[in-house]
């Protein structure tokens, strides 16, 4: 991180997911040395979410509401902060992978908001390169976070604001959309965007995530494969959830050179709604498949307790580290 | 010897004056390299770029549910082995936990359910995410080094060296009978024979050389082989002829037989890791096809001794030094295959060989004192024909 980003960073609000979750990081010894109980897995236990200042399991209910004020006509205005960095992270154990970050995370945080508010994002470039924020929704031609258009590209150590409507509700994702668009997208700079209906959606445990891998050799293939940045986080520590209490994940692909990706769920179904979009689902159904930019909203309840696997439905990506495991109590 | 008149103490200063002169420079530049690797390489800075990371798989070892790699860094950097893909999964290994220091070598052992005769790109990801690939082309488990597999590997060095190298010794009581204008052209047939041979694995050193660590100089291991191998039977050569003067064929028979027994070395050890890695069918075809290759070299032994009366012990061993290096061979080649050394090896028997060439070479001159009259260069081209033709039987 260059000096003028280090100044940023730690002028920047910004919160790191340790300071809440103690117990997301105290499994460090938690891996073993072989295959986790006949799946594959990386060596060495798992990765320093410390050193990185993320952990996946952190990041799946970290939803970042930003901060409001009201305009004197009574509307929200809803408020963030985004800068950029470039950081090393350990994207598997003992491999360090020279990334780009929004917030220093990977994916950046997840940005949450009501229909119809006005969002209001300030970025900041700590990064030696130039990037931009491009969010997915309806906004105006100069906000599209592209060169050449509004403020175009942001070059190192400058800012600009993108504010426009929160429209529609939805799912979405925003990413860096500077040439050469692969790089920058899978170096990191990427994360979802929610919008809330005004209506809301029903009580559920929430998750987020952000499906996405890692070139580590930059032959433009993935070596590693996760969601939320870290292979196999989810089958060392599954995530737990509770026996008949309504799921809702919040499914990205942001996943560069593979032309799609997917979400396959065990001992059960799940009801889809495709970009969020709707307050119905589409479809009832165990597997989805997403190219890049596509998401959807996944809601589904366990009826018998117990370790249920998901992953891509691609045993390539499964094995490269793009499976976990539900714990049902 | 000194031209002068000279006290002793003169001629110990004299000596100690060489010497001075002689250790002074190395002890200066024991001192610099000493004083520069002291400071740091002052002026010269850090490396611009990241590590340049390379390992060489010298040796792939299959057993049911493991693949074995030793690797060896052969690059100018430490490497860590950090995480290792099958088939593009992840998959638990041992071995390798922590860097592995330039010219060393970790073996690193592989959970993997393998299946016979299918392929595998083994993955070793390294700590700057940087990827090392190895390729096994069809998985074969690696036979176990028991006394059975030893067993296997003499019979089959008997077979393709031994047995027909005695056979083509067989000739001896033809050629004292030929005339000596024909037994010029056997000579150059068995010239021409040793060429064809020395080209051969010459060519098939350079080829094994691009398989191994390229730390040990590569290519440049054939040349220096040959090198070692030529002007060490060179000097052998020449002090047997000091000591047995006027015994010309026996020495040069003893020279033939050293000169085809480092070389059957050499094709002894690629038989031998070709079996090992399960790319070898063994039968009927690939032994007869040696034998038929092989048997041509009794025959360059004998010629240089067809003047001479050889007692049958003697003929037995020129046979076995000729003959059974090809078991040694067949032994380093299966249980401690190193294709660096491999390629040593063949550079090793191709040098030998030039050295029985220049040896064998003016046995071919006539009475004119012609080396490359037109009956020894019938000879030359048959003989590298023959080979050429028993050496389309085989393939290793």
């Amino acid at each position: 991180m260059s000096a003028a980003a280090g100044a940023l960073h730690a002028t920047v609000p910004h919160s790191h997911p340790w300071e809440h979750e103690a117990a997301a990081q105290t499994h460090a010894g938690h891996g073993s040395n072989g295959h986790v109980g006949g799946h594959a897995s990386f060596r060495g236990g798992g990765v320093n979410h410390r050193a990185n200042g993320f952990d996946p399991h952190a990041i799946l209910r970290d939803f970042d509401w930003g901060t409001t004020r009201r305009t004197a006509s009574g509307r929200v205005i809803r408020e963030w902060t985004l800068t950029a960095s470039d950081k090393e992270i350990e994207v598997a154990p003992g491999i360090s992978f020279p990334a780009w970050t929004y917030n220093g995370r990977i994916p950046g945080p997840t940005l949450r908001a009501r229909e119809g508010e006005r969002l209001r994002i300030t970025f900041q470039n700590g990064s030696e390169h130039p990037h931009t924020i491009h969010f997915h929704g309806i906004h105006p031609a100069e906000m599209d976070g592209v060169p050449g258009l509004g403020a175009g590209q942001i070059e190192p150590g400058e800012s600009t604001v993108y504010e426009f409507d929160a429209l529609p509700f939805g799912l979405h994702l925003y990413h860096c959309h500077v040439r050469p668009l692969a790089e920058h997208i899978a170096k990191g700079l990427y994360g979802a965007f929610l919008i809330d209906p005004k209506e809301g959606r029903e009580e559920a445990d929430e998750l987020v995530m952000v499906m996405n891998g890692f070139d580590t050799n930059f032959d433009r293939a993935n070596e590693v494969y996760a969601a939320n940045t870290i292979g196999f986080a989810y089958m060392d520590q599954p995530i737990a959830v509770k026996r008949d209490e309504l799921v809702r994940i919040y499914l990205v692909n942001v996943l560069e050179y593979d032309l799609i990706n997917s979400f396959h769920l065990h001992g059960n179904l799940f009801h889809y709604i495709p970009t969020g979009t709707s307050l119905k689902p589409s479809e009832f159904t165990d597997t989805v498949m997403l190219c890049q930019g596509q998401r959807g909203i996944l809601e589904w309840r366990f009826p018998h307790p117990g370790r249920y696997m998901f992953h891509a439905h691609q045993s390539e990506f499964t094995e490269l580290g793009w499976q976990g495991f539900f714990e049902v109590t | 010897m000194e031209a002068r008149t000279a006290t002793g103490d003169e001629r110990f200063e004299d000596r100690s004056r060489q010497w001075l002169y002689g250790l002074l420079p190395l002890a200066l530049i024991v001192a610099a390299v000493g004083l520069f690797v002291a400071l740091g390489a002052p002026g010269l800075g850090e490396r611009r770029g990241p590590p340049v990371e390379e390992l060489a798989v010298e040796r792939t070892v299959l057993e049911p549910g493991i693949i074995e790699l030793t690797v060896r860094n052969d690059g100018p950097d430490p490497v860590t082995v950090a995480q290792v893909q099958v088939n593009d999964a992840f998959a638990a290994f041992t071995g390798g936990e922590g860097e592995i220091d330039r010219l060393a070598t970790e073996t690193l052992r592989i959970q993997q359910p393998w299946v016979e005769g299918e392929a595998y790109e083994v993955a070793l990801v390294t700590s700057t995410g940087a990827t090392i690939a190895h390729e096994i082309a069809a998985a074969v488990e690696t036979p176990a080094n028991d006394a059975g597999f030893f067993g296997l590997m003499a019979l089959l060095g008997i077979y393709v060296g031994v047995i027909p190298v005695a056979l083509g010794m067989l000739w001896l009581p033809w050629v004292r009978r030929i005339p000596p204008g024909a037994l010029r052209v056997v000579l150059a047939l068995t010239v021409g024979l040793l060429a064809f041979l020395a080209i051969d694995a010459t060519l098939e050193g350079l080829e094994l050389s691009g398989e191994g660590s390229q730390a040990f100089g590569g290519a440049a291991l054939v040349l220096v082989g040959a090198a070692v191998a030529f002007l060490a039977l060179t000097g052998a050569g020449e002090w047997l002829k000091a000591r047995q003067k006027g015994a010309g064929g026996a020495h040069l028979a003893l020279l033939v037989a050293v000169g085809i027994g480092l070389h059957n070395l050499g094709e002894g050890v690629a038989i031998g890791s070709a079996y090992a890695a399960g790319a070898l069918a063994l039968g009927a075809f690939l032994v007869v096809g040696f034998a038929l290759h092989n048997t041509t070299e009794g025959l360059a032994i004998v010629a240089p001794i067809a003047k001479t009366q050889p007692s049958l012990g003697r003929l037995a061993v020129l046979g076995l030094v000729a003959g059974a290096p090809a078991v040694l061979g067949a032994w380093i080649g299966a249980a401690a295959y190193n294709a660096s050394l491999a390629a040593f090896l063949f550079g090793f028997g191709a040098g030998a060989i030039v050295q029985v060439i220049v040896q064998l070479a003016p046995s071919i001159k006539d009475g004119e004192g012609r080396l490359l009259h037109p009956p020894a260069v019938a000879g030359l081209l048959g003989g590298m024909g023959l080979m050429f033709a028993t050496g389309l039987l085989v393939a290793v």
